[in-house]
């Protein structure tokens, strides 16, 4: 089984984000990136898959700009065979990721693909279903468990209140959820090997993809700011703040 | 640019993340080895990072090694406990034998032997090395080794040590610094056998102790190099821990900035952030511009080092000038967080103490400067 994943350079989840003046956006330089925390998952999760014997080759892709070859080598430190960089200094919509990633499965047949569920930057959400609709595989996304076996996929999927377990047909699309692992970090002497592992170059152009933008982005603010709270004497005023003040009740 | 080894560093990033201030916190009260650290750090395979690959290391730099001791001490965890696996060996890299090399340093690269305990300043002679009074003496195929040292760091967590001792006494060699050598010692084999390990309780939680030598028998072949010339051994290797501690400084500094900036911008007083005042924002301008300029020297020093280059000066101005910037980050530190920063949970107070040590240990100030007005400026020397 060959096994692709997708990786997205993203702001570290650990960076206090800030809105740029001109609210085009958040402000990205000098800030510290790394790889969007559920594809790390994602890796985490082909390279148990290749450790038990289920995948013969996993391949790490990642999309964006030049140092999105960072977040490969991150990649190929925690266990994957090789990398594909398609580079773009654009901003790549869902979409447009789903529609590249789609020219790759077309190139590499991979058996199954696996995503985070949301990049924690624009927590979209949508990349892994529109792959599994444009190549018309099963998909089972929130995947807190997976289980591989006979051509065939057992995922358990976090639900609202719940959990689900489904059975899908190979090949598919996986988007995993938090529970799903926990990420190995890369070794010393695992970085230094991932140096020597390959990283294939190729561009939207070479893909045959369109990627211009289809969303314009209007504006971005800051979350207002939370008011501080109050404490009530009893619960007759609280009652009383919820009917007549918040007007809640 | 040269490089910056993100990859090294996020994922030591990573790593150091699953020790938050409550571990060390922990640890500090009950003044105890942070021996889960230690272990991730082995298995991770940083502490082997400046082993060749020939001794199953990864060969690299010292660059590449402070941006490791950076990245945990930026992280708010602390490598005093085991940033001597990395560089001690370095003495028996440059100066061992060919059976010395094999038999240790894989052993070192993997952590199975750990090597992180060298034995240099003695209570009686302070800075000035030249006056230890610790002998080794030879007797037949062995040497039999007494005296005492004082500040011999993670001894009761190291299973060899290295010791710089007198083989000839200072009279009778032409230059002070002749007459001393280096041995590498077994610590399980010498403990109960004629060295004794006493702890010696600080004001940081650093694994610290006092150690005797009495009649303690080792073997000829314990010697690393010449006998004679240890202290030129030794000088090689102070190089190199003097860049690794300016980089640990740098890590510092960079944490009580950021720590101090989150501060400053969250605590409301007189209705506003307390960052909005220029009184508060400066000296924390200040200290990053001082840490900005301290992490150019050390990365200099570094490169140097790297290419081989004579960077005695170098090193020991990272060494000073980043300890300095920590120091300043974190007196700044504490005083952006008001009272709050006497509290423990905050961890401002624990690594304000930690950070101290790098004026003193592992060498003063006072001798940086000396060093400098004598080697650089010409001056006359004045110790
Ligand atoms: C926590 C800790 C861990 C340590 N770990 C180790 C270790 O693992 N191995 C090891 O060998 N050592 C270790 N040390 C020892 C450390 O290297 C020494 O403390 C340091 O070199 C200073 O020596 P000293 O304490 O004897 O001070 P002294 O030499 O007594 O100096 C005292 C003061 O006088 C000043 N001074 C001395 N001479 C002069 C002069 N000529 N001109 C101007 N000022 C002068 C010094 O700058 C200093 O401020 C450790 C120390 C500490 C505190």
């Amino acid at each position: 089984m060959k096994v692709l994943v997708a990786i997205k350079r993203v702001i570290d989840y650990n960076v206090k984000i800030r809105v740029k003046s001109d609210e085009t956006g958040v402000e990205t330089t000098n800030v510290k990136m790394s790889m969007n925390p559920f594809d790390e998952i994602a890796v985490e999760e082909g390279v148990r898959l290749r450790e038990n014997g289920s995948a013969e080759e996993l391949i790490a892709v990642s999309i964006g700009p030049k140092q999105a070859q960072e977040t490969i080598r991150t990649a190929l430190a925690m266990g994957a065979d090789r990398g594909i960089h398609v580079e773009t200094d654009d901003e790549v919509e869902p979409l447009a990721v789903a529609k590249l990633l789609k020219a790759l499965i077309e190139k590499e047949n991979p058996d199954l693909v696996v995503l985070g569920k949301q990049a924690i930057d624009d927590d979209s959400n949508q990349t892994g279903q529109m792959l599994a609709a444009l190549v018309g595989w099963s998909q089972g996304t929130f995947a807190s468990e997976l289980e591989v076996a006979d051509g065939k996929a057992k995922v358990t999927r976090e639900i609202d209140g719940g959990l689900e377990t489904i059975q899908i047909n190979m090949p598919a699309v996986v988007t995993t959820d938090l529970r799903l692992n926990t990420p190995r970090y890369a070794s010393l002497p695992n970085i230094m090997k991932a140096k020597k592992k390959p990283i294939d170059e190729s561009s939207p152009a070479d893909l045959g993809v369109d990627i211009s933008a289809r969303l314009a982005t209007l504006k971005v603010t800051e979350p207002s700011s939370r008011e501080a709270g109050v404490i009530v004497e009893d619960v007759a005023e609280l009652v009383d703040k919820l009917k007549n003040e918040a007007k809640v009740i | 640019m040269t490089e910056n080894f993100e990859d090294i560093r996020s994922s030591v990033r990573a790593l150091c993340a699953e020790f938050p201030g409550e571990y060390w916190r922990k640890l500090d009260a009950e003044k105890a080895y942070p021996t889960e650290f230690v272990k991730t750090m082995t298995e991770g395979g940083f502490l082997g990072v400046l082993i060749p690959e020939e001794y199953d290391g990864s060969g690299l730099g010292l660059s590449a090694a402070t941006a490791i001791l950076e990245e945990i001490h930026q992280s708010g965890c602390n490598a005093a406990a085991c940033h001597a696996q990395m560089y001690t060996m370095g003495t028996v890299l440059r100066h061992g034998s060919d059976a010395q090399k094999t038999e240790y340093l894989p052993k070192i690269a993997s952590g199975e032997l750990r090597l992180q305990a060298f034995g240099v300043t003695e209570p009686t002679s302070g800075t000035d090395a030249t006056r230890i009074k610790t002998t080794a003496l030879k007797d037949g195929d062995e040497y039999v080794v007494n005296g005492q040292k004082v500040w011999t760091s993670r001894v009761e967590h190291s299973d060899l040590m290295l010791l710089l001792a007198r083989t000839s006494p200072r009279e009778d060699n032409k230059k002070r610094h002749e007459g001393m050598s280096v041995f590498l010692i077994d610590i399980r084999e010498a403990v109960d056998n004629g060295l004794t390990i006493r702890p010696i309780p600080t004001m940081i939680n650093h694994a610290t102790t006092e150690v005797f030598f009495d009649d303690l028998r080792i073997p000829a072949s314990s010697l690393i190099g010449e006998e004679g010339k240890g202290f030129k051994y030794i000088l090689d290797g102070m190089n190199a821990e003097r860049i690794l501690i300016a980089s640990e400084c740098i890590g510092d500094a960079r944490w009580f900035i950021e720590k101090a900036s989150n501060y400053a911008r969250d605590r409301n007083v007189f209705g506003r952030a307390i960052g909005e005042n220029q009184g508060v924002q400066f000296p924390i301008a200040k200290a990053y511009a001082a840490m900005a300029a301290a992490d150019l020297m050390v990365k200099k020093a570094a490169q140097m080092f790297d290419a081989g280059e004579p960077c005695g000066a170098e090193a020991n101005m990272a060494k000073m000038l980043a300890a300095d910037a920590s120091w300043q980050a974190a007196d700044m530190c504490l005083q952006t967080h008001g009272g709050f920063g006497f509290a423990e949970e905050y961890d401002v107070e624990r690594k304000f103490r930690e950070t101290r040590l790098y004026q003193i240990a592992p060498i003063s100030t006072n001798l940086i400067l000396s060093y400098l007005a004598e080697h650089v400026l010409d001056l006359p020397r004045s110790y």
